[in-house]
């Protein structure tokens, strides 16, 4: 079963699920700002443009709104487009379409259409893009029925939610967080689609459980690396999708290790990680022995200058503390 | 300075509550967080505790009176000290109004709500307490000792009391039986962790005392088996309703140990060829509805009250190493109580009471073992325990007897077996019954006619 690894960077493998969704399906088109002449502002479409063409690769109009509306027509319509978004901020403009048409028809319609669209968006900071383009908004989408939500963070997810996002009736809005597409490591020649569901547990471990997705998911790892150091076996669930959420994978981490730290980046308040620490409470509260704990981004805007980005967001040490805290070896 | 301790509510849901024991009787001192009463409510016997340190005054109520909440229930002398400042709210005559309209309208009942006017205890007669009605400003420099005491915190706010626990510790101490109390904790804040309990756990089975840190000390009294007040401390919800599982694992050991180390058992096992006895309780049944068909359980319960009456010296008490016979035959049924321990409560008048009537009384017994609700007298009146094995145990059984009782009948589990019928042998049911009895009260003489009466009755079961 073993195939030939490829070493490969994330960017490269979300733009060969492109490339391969293009060539599977004709219906299949991508849409955004800058994605096909200048190759994606992350460079994730380089080279479609010249290989798929315009009508396949479109270039966008400044208009958030207009072109998700115009993805969410053609989804309608039978095609199946991939919608590309800069950056989550930049998104909130496109919001109306997303929460009132894309994620609403088919209930309105009483199952009479669907909107198989998929939505592409970067997130997070550490670019130093400061707090317009810097900001982890997941949470607002996880909050909506009638869509789905996945953060791929490893380079499997990143080369194969994408088709499995086209294959789903319904939009499903696939975040990737920007410090991730220079991320390079081994990758199955051959990989291919991967189930958008269930979280995975990245580490196992015994005493506590780090929950975390996306960009968090290597400090969180990291975190791990350094508290085995000390002698703490931490198990790192890596969510996959944010909604719907693996609340399973969750509750029989936590029966195991009865202790849980989440790492979001977005920030605390409202935030997803308070979300799980609800369920959390709901469904394994007497399997805690001690409080569930958060590590969010500070809550301001995310700041310009380098050494104020680094000190909002989650870290590793920062991880490390929190969950030293929760196993009392503070 | 004498107070009113009224019925406390226990639940939002309580309007009156059963005194079923006055753990402190008047004059006894008690200290803020001890036990003086237990009172039985819809969820089971509960510990009663007091709010600050005083003496035990005039009981009001007596044992087994229902009164509502709020009722008086004793005056406690409360060991106040008294505030040097008396710059505000003198009052003439003694009497003391307490802050209790601060307190939501539910918890005044539980809190003691008025002091009334009675000579003051404390040592500063000529100096009146002040009003509390408002919050007395510290002066600068000095505090004046809040009144504090006056105004307890609610039994409806456990955490003032109760150790910091995590909620999978507090699961593992329920499932081990185990008490939060005493232990130290070592997670977050220095609550109690898995680990706190996991290693008391272990302690305990290895005997370290560090483990059991309330284990009553041994000592020639026995304290009474699962007693619902059986260790008075403070401030513990008891973790089975109406019991607390970890009290009663120390009380087993003490009794235990006690009897071990004090009665010189003796033991004597008999065969019973449990045949008609099996027939006639299969016919009987046969023709009656499952809810009032008859366990052989009771039919052992009813030989050994029967049998009993002509046996005095196996019924009732050792006290102080001098037998006190029981006129009354109350046989203890020994009963298991999921996550551990057991009681043996007392079925009374067991040789009064026709088959279908212990059937049903044993029936209401389990359920109550189960679901909370045991009385007092039921754990405390016991002359002789029964402990019978059921469908799924072992072949025999040798007890230990509880103290003060003197002796305790075992019957194992009926089981098919060779046995010889007029120089043939032929499978019967058989079941083993054993007797661990006192010698220093009767000899294995009289137990061994003990035993073949109790075989000779149980093959005439017509005339249990």
């Amino acid at each position: 079963m073993s195939s030939a690894m490829i070493e490969t960077t994330y960017r490269e493998a979300v733009r060969e699920a492109i490339r391969d969704a293009l060539r599977r399906d004709p219906r299949v088109f991508l849409m955004g700002e800058d994605v096909g002449r200048y190759g994606g502002c992350y460079a994730v479409t380089k080279g479609l443009w010249d290989e798929f063409g315009p009508e396949r690769i479109r270039d966008a109009p400044l208009s958030e709104s207009g072109f998700t509306g115009a993805g969410i027509g053609a989804a309608l319509g039978g095609m199946r487009p991939i919608v590309e978004i800069m950056t989550v901020n930049f998104s909130l403009l496109a919001l109306d379409q997303i929460v009132n048409n894309a994620a609403t028809l088919r209930h309105m319609s009483g199952g009479q259409v669907s909107v198989p669209l998929v939505i592409r968006m970067a997130t997070g900071a550490g670019k130093q893009l400061a707090a317009q383009h810097s900001h982890s908004l997941e949470n607002w989408y996880v909050a909506i029925p009638g869509i789905k939500v996945v953060a791929p963070a490893t380079l499997e997810d990143a080369r194969g939610m994408l088709w499995s996002a086209l294959e789903d009736p319904d939009p499903v809005v696939i975040f990737e967080h920007v410090m991730l597409y220079n991320r390079s490591g081994p990758l199955a020649a051959d990989a291919g689609p991967v189930p958008l569901a269930g979280a995975a547990i990245r580490r196992p471990g015994s005493d506590i459980s780090l929950i975390s997705y996306g960009g968090s998911l290597y400090k969180t790892l990291d975190a791990a690396e350094a508290l085995a150091r000390e002698g703490i076996e931490a198990e790192v669930i890596d969510l996959r999708s944010l909604r719907p959420l693996d609340d399973a994978t969750l509750m029989a981490s936590v029966a195991r290790t009865h202790r849980a730290l989440i790492v979001d980046e977005g920030w605390r308040t409202g935030s997803l990680a308070g979300e799980i620490s609800a369920r959390i409470m709901e469904q394994a509260f007497w399997d805690l022995d001690a409080p569930v704990g958060r590590v969010c981004t500070a809550e301001v805007p995310i700041p310009y200058p380098k050494h104020l980005e680094d000190a909002a967001l989650p870290q590793v040490p920062t991880i490390v503390a929190a969950a030293r805290a929760i196993l009392g070896r503070e | 300075m004498i107070s009113l301790y009224r019925m406390p509510s226990l639940g939002a849901d309580m309007e009156a509550g059963t005194l079923i024991e006055w753990v402190l009787q008047p004059g006894q001192t008690f200290a803020k967080g001890d036990v003086i009463a237990v009172v039985e409510t819809q969820k089971g016997a509960i510990e009663v505790e007091v709010f600050h340190d005083g003496v035990m005054g005039r009981q009001l109520i007596e044992v087994g009176q229902t009164v509502p909440v709020g009722t008086p229930l004793a005056e406690l002398e409360a060991a106040m000290v008294t505030p040097p400042d008396q710059r505000t709210g003198v009052q003439s005559g003694g009497l003391t109004e307490v802050l209790s309209e601060s307190l939501p309208a539910d918890m005044t009942a539980s809190a003691i709500g008025v002091t009334e006017a009675a000579p003051p205890l404390a040592p500063s007669p000529q100096a009146p307490f002040p009003k509390l009605s408002t919050p007395v400003a510290p002066s600068s420099g000095e505090s004046p000792p809040r009144s504090a005491p006056l105004i307890p915190p609610s039994p409806s706010m456990p955490e003032a009391v109760d150790p910091r626990a995590s909620p999978a510790a507090r699961r593992l101490a329920q499932q081990r039986g185990l008490s939060l109390d005493g232990l130290v904790g070592t997670g977050p804040g220095g609550a109690i962790v898995l680990a706190d309990v996991r290693s008391a756990a272990v302690a305990l089975a290895s005997g370290t005392p560090q483990a059991a840190p309330r284990a009553p000390a041994p000592s020639p009294t026995v304290p009474p088996l699962a007693t619902p007040a059986a260790s008075a401390t403070a401030g513990r919800r008891p973790a089975h309703p109406g019991l607390d599982l970890a009290a009663m694992r120390q009380a087993i050991a003490a009794a235990m140990a006690h009897a071990k180390r004090e009665i010189p058992h003796y033991y004597l096992s008999q065969d019973v060829d449990l045949t008609p006895a099996s027939d006639w309780l299969a016919q009987r049944n046969a023709e009656l509805p499952p809810e009032r068909r008859l366990l052989m359980g009771v039919l052992f319960i009813k030989a050994v009250a029967l049998t009993l009456k002509g046996f005095p010296e196996l019924n009732g008490f050792d006290r102080e190493g001098r037998f006190e016979p029981s006129a009354a035959i109350h046989v203890g049924c020994a009963t298991a109580i999921r996550g551990g321990g057991l009681v043996a409560p007392a079925i009374h008048d067991t040789d009064h009471l026709d088959l279908d009537t212990l059937m049903a009384k044993l029936r209401d017994l389990v359920a109550r073992v189960r679901s909370g609700g045991l009385r007092a007298s039921e754990l405390a009146d016991p002359t002789i325990t029964v402990s019978s094995l059921g469908e799924r145990g072992v072949d025999r059984l040798y007890g230990i007897i509880y103290p003060p009782q003197v002796a305790i009948v075992g019957f194992g589990t009926p089981r098919p077996a060779p046995w010889v019928l007029e120089d043939r042998v032929v499978p019967r049911q058989v079941v083993t019954v054993t007797l661990a009895a006192d010698h220093r009260h009767s000899d294995g003489h009289r137990g061994a006619l003990f035993l073949a009466q109790v075989a000779q009755r149980l093959h005439e079961p017509e005339n249990l």
